[in-house]
This record gives structure tokens, sequence and C-alpha cells, in this order.
């Protein structure tokens, strides 16, 4: 990930979320683009072959988590996008291995993420990169 | 969660014919694999049918075959035309009046909801890689009835 890269993920991830969050986005930069890690990693995928095209097809951003909620070190998966008209197209599951790569490099074993339980294309995808129920449970209270 | 019988074997006859890849296969070799009647196969491959799961065609070479698309059609979506997936909200409680009833069926509610996302997030194309994960690949496996030319109807 480079800082020229920044304006299209802002951009993709405003479309895709209908959220824009400039504040986010300066901290996620600040923390995972500029400052680089062997245990944070953002990356993206571009295209190279379609003119047309946009040059951003999607980015996966992560980080080797270790000891909260009493686990030990995994590869949280905490943001993945692809450019919605170019889905279906292995991109996602691109990014996936790519991650999969840093977070084996810096020695896990464990690849997490959450999902919401009725984002269903999200789900769908995950599930099919072979992501199956962890042994935690996300638990949560409205505050009065 | 428990799932019937006739549930359990329309998911293996669903993934025995994705499998397939658009080939036809019969009732009586699916039921040979899971040790089950075909008679009874053919009630649930009737309820698959119906619901736009499964095409049959009768006579020398015939079948059944899946013709969904396997990375869009999910457990949640075959399970649902055998079991009652309805919420527990839309079912009266012994004691819905009272809060302990209420907070029963918070948490029932609860459990439904999770079964119903496990369910629908996983795809016929999922469970073929679950299914190679556990090597069910080299176990027993319907061969296609078009290889063996049998005169035999899918019902």
């Amino acid at each position: 990930m480079r800082a020229a890269d920044m304006p299209e993920v802002i951009a993709l991830d405003t479309r895709v979320t209908k959220l824009a969050k400039a504040d986010y986005w300066d901290d996620i930069y600040r923390r995972f683009g500029n400052h680089r890690s062997h245990e944070r990693f953002f990356l993206v995928a571009e295209n190279h072959t379609d003119q047309a095209a946009s040059r951003l097809l999607g980015f996966i951003i992560g980080e080797v988590r270790a000891w909260e909620f009493g686990s030990t070190p995994c590869g949280w998966v905490f943001a993945l996008s692809v450019e919605p008209d170019l889905r279906l197209r292995g991109t996602g599951s691109a990014l996936i291995e790519a991650i999969s790569h840093e977070f084996r490099k810096a020695g896990i074993s464990k690849m997490r993420t959450m999902v919401a339980r009725d984002a269903q294309l999200p789900s769908l995808f995950f599930r099919s990169e072979g992501m199956m129920a962890g042994p935690y449970i996300q638990l949560e209270k409205d505050l009065d | 969660m428990r799932l019937q019988i006739s549930t359990q074997l329309a998911i293996f006859a669903i993934l025995e014919l994705a499998a397939r890849d658009g080939q036809q296969v019969s009732v009586a070799d699916i039921g040979e694999k899971y040790s089950v009647s075909s008679h009874h196969l053919a009630k649930v491959m009737h309820v698959m049918g119906r619901a736009g799961l499964v095409r049959s065609a009768r006579g020398a070479g015939g079948g059944y075959q899946f013709v969904g698309n396997a990375r869009r059609t999910t457990l949640l979506d075959v399970v649902q035309r055998f079991e009652d997936m309805s919420s527990i909200d839309q079912h009266p409680g012994v004691a819905d009046a009272t809060a302990e009833g209420q907070a029963l069926r918070q948490v029932l509610s609860e459990i439904d909801d999770i079964a119903r996302a496990t369910l629908g997030s996983i795809t016929i194309a999922t469970m073929r890689k679950l299914v190679e994960r556990h090597g069910a690949g080299g176990g027993r496996r319907p061969k296609p009835v078009s290889s063996r030319q049998r005169d035999r109807s899918p019902s």
C-alpha cells in the first residue's frame, strides 16, 4: 500500500459502505500505511491489464493480535473490500491468500475475522475461503 | 441442532448431484451410498424438484440433476424445505405474558438467529470444499446413470 493508494481506498470504502469516515482512514494510514510493520498489513490489489477499469481492485487490512480475550497470537482481518463491479473474479481470494502469506511469515497459524450475522455476502465469501465459526462468541449490551 | 433424516438426505443428495456437474444421477445410486431406500429418497427429491433445486429426467440415462447455482444456493435454502426454520418469535409460547417466558424466548431467539445465519452462509460449493477436506472424495461415490444406460424411473 502506498500513500497514493489512499484516495482510491477511501473512495471504494465510501461507495461500498455509504459512510465517509475521514478520521478513521487517517488513523488507519498512520498506523498501517505510513508505519510499516511485520505484524500490520495493508495490502491492495491493482489492475494492471484493463486500462479502462479502475486501478484499485480492492484492499485488505489486518494485524497480528495477541493475548486479548485470552487468545494466543492470531491474525485478525478487520477490513476487506473489492470493487463491486469487479467481484467474482478472484480478487477477494487473492487478497485473503496474500494476507495469509504475511501472517504465516509472522509465525501465525490462525486467521480470524468478524461478520455481521445478517451480512450474507461477506459471510458467503469468508465461508468459501474455508473460515468456520471460532471458539469465541461476541457479546454486547445496550448502555443506558 | 438436529436435522430430520429427510433433511440430511436432501443435503447429501444435493452434494452428490453438485459434484457431478450437470450429469444425471439416479436415486438408487445415491441411496446405495447412504444406505437409504430409493423410495424415501425419491420423496425427498420430489420436494427439491418442486423447489427448483433439482431436475429429473426419466428413461434410459435418467436421474436427477442439480440445477441451482452451487455458489449461491445455501444449506438454509435446502433445510427450510424440510424443517421449520422460522423464528421462535412467530410461535406462541406457554408463558409469553410472563417476564420469565419473555426472557426464555429472548435466549431461544438468539439460538435460532445463529442457526439461520450459519446455514445461510454456507453454500453447496463451500460444502463441497468441506467434503473434500474431510477426505470423502475417496469414499463411495454414486456412478452417473448415463454411463450405465439403465432404464430407471427417478421416482
